[in-house]
């Protein structure tokens, strides 16, 4: 029996008002819940063993626990248990199936399909394959940040092993078309690959139904520990993959190495909770997001949400504030832990691809604000972050010159602005 | 990222915030940076007939530093001649608010809306 979540706010309250500071960057990461944690913690005690020493009770203990790990989170996504592989978490699930497909299929199938908006471990695992004599096509996004089916489909050739299509965005929280997608792919006898880091545990996800063939699971967006995640890898029809680090043949030869029993054990409860809960929790922070939104609009004009307004999740809200820079107004909300697209602090000075992706201004990427909501979020958190946002925006705009000019009537792209 | 307090206050505490009036011939105004880099700076001052800066008023697009180097830039000139005004270095923008070496380019746009403002004012002459 799962406890209910309500038992434990007291604690989480206190974990995410920290100096305070609210915690509103559930993208980033999400706390370990509570529940979560209680049934880890005998598996660094007694339940110590080693799950694959198969000659006495030690290594029982800690294989049924893992094993019980595997089917909740098969549970949670309408797989096999045995079509799950523990990793170390969706950075390593993504390599083992781009580098892992490509590895078995070419070069004989020498092709991918992936996208502008995917996460760095994608795109940087394809960029790889490209110097080891692959082809990679970077699907662009269109202005909502979803990609068209039509380029998906003429994207695809005879050559084509793989589609690597990312099913909730980080950034900006869109849905893409996964359905529309694994339906394509199956037709065309194309392995479907998801990043579902942000999906698995926040919306229904079922592989049979969408056809995925594999699929990266993330522990730590999911109220998991960090350190774990899993790959999901079809039986039938069979996706073969080349293993990238060799050992004694765990995991089904894909992924080496002893298994990390509490962290299994912390992310199959995490995927039991989640999917006892999902449908309140959707429900709930959809209730919060629009709230918040409505409270902004309401007080200030010139605000844009990056990304699709009603395909994406409701734990994202990416929003612009026209005319404040992004980190320049992250100074002034100190209180409360957001991320921006603003990359000022980095050296580059190039604000989010993602963003760029969506052929969101430059100077507009500049001024967007994320804030990640979730299972511990507040009525009373998102009424305090919209005061305090609405606030510090307003100062900030009297103290623009763009903003100045906006009012003016001045359209900011008739200035020759100097570079520096 | 850690803010020096310099920064952190004039961040919070902006000096000399505003407009002044550019049809006005005594008014010079530098408008340097561009929104696609993610810092704009306008620095405007009000020079008398002995060439002291009477009154410097800024607006700033940009993160926090680039706030407080052109609120300290205003500071700085009010009271000066234009020459003195003229001869500040952003190094010295930079050392008095502890800027980080990512943070440079906020001291250097605020030298550069010092020279711009002059520039503009003696165009007019």
């Amino acid at each position: 029996m799962i406890q209910p979540r309500e038992d434990m706010m007291t604690k989480m309250s206190k974990i995410l008002h920290q100096e305070g500071v609210t915690y509103l960057d559930y993208q980033a990461t999400t706390p370990c819940d509570p529940r979560v944690v209680d049934a880890m913690l005998p598996y660094f005690q007694e339940g110590f063993g080693n799950p694959h020493s198969r000659n006495h009770c030690y290594g029982w203990k800690a294989e049924e626990a893992c094993e019980k790990a595997r089917e909740h989170l098969a549970d949670l996504i309408g797989a096999h248990p045995k079509e799950v592989v523990f990793t170390s978490g969706a950075t390593e699930s993504n390599n083992i199936a781009i580098k892992g497909v490509a590895g078995f299929y070419g070069p004989e199938k020498n092709h991918i399909i992936t996208c502008q908006t995917e996460h760095k471990c994608v795109l940087n695992s394809c960029r790889q394959l490209e110097q080891d004599g692959f082809e990679v096509t970077y699907l662009p996004v269109q202005k909502n940040g979803l990609i068209d089916i039509k380029a998906l489909e003429e994207a695809m050739t005879e050559k084509t092993c793989l589609v690597s299509m990312m099913f909730v965005n980080n950034e900006i929280g869109v849905i893409q078309p996964i359905r529309e997608i694994g339906r394509l792919c199956r037709e065309k006898g194309i392995f479907f690959h998801t990043d579902a880091a942000q999906a698995v545990g926040k919306l229904p996800v079922d592989v049979e139904e969408l056809n995925i063939d594999l699929m990266s699971i993330s522990g730590h967006k999911m109220y998991g520990p960090k350190g774990i995640g899993a790959l999901y890898v079809r039986r039938k029809p069979r996706v073969r993959l080349k293993a990238l680090i060799s050992g004694g043949g765990q995991e089904r030869g894909i992924r080496s190495g002893t298994l990390p029993t509490p962290l299994c054990v912390g992310l199959g409860v995490a995927a039991e909770i989640c999917r006892a809960e999902m449908k309140d929790e959707h429900h709930r922070l959809t209730q919060l997001r629009d709230h918040f939104v409505s409270k902004i609009r309401e007080h200030l004009e010139e605000v844009y949400i990056n990304g699709d307004e009603k395909l994406r999740i409701p734990g994202n809200i990416n929003i612009s504030f026209a005319h404040v820079e992004g980190e320049g107004l992250m100074m002034g909300i100190k209180d409360l832990a957001v991320s921006s697209g603003s990359a000022c602090t980095s050296a580059s000075l190039e604000p989010s691809y993602v963003l760029r992706a969506l052929g969101v201004d430059v100077e507009m990427a500049h001024t967007s604000l994320r804030i990640g909501i979730g299972r511990y979020t507040t009525q009373k958190d998102i009424d305090h972050a919209a005061d305090r946002i609405i606030k510090e925006v307003k100062r900030l705009r009297d103290m623009s010159p763009l903003w100045d000019m906006f009012k003016q009537g001045i359209d900011l792209k008739t200035i020759e602005w100097t570079g520096h | 990222m850690a803010y020096h307090n310099r920064v952190i206050d004039h961040y919070e505490n902006p000096r000399n915030v505003g407009s002044l009036d550019d049809k006005d011939k005594h008014v010079g105004t530098g408008l340097v940076g561009a929104p696609a880099c993610g810092d704009v700076m306008r620095l405007q001052i009000k020079v008398n007939d002995e060439g002291v800066i009477e009154d410097a008023k800024f607006k700033t697009f940009g993160c926090g530093s680039a706030i407080a180097s052109s609120s300290l830039a205003t500071e700085w000139i009010k009271g000066k001649s234009v020459n003195e005004a003229k001869a500040i270095k952003n190094t010295e923008i930079a050392d008095y608010l502890a800027l980080p070496p990512v943070k440079m380019h906020c001291s250097m746009l605020a030298e550069d809306a010092i020279q711009a403002a002059i520039k503009d004012l003696e165009a007019k002459k």
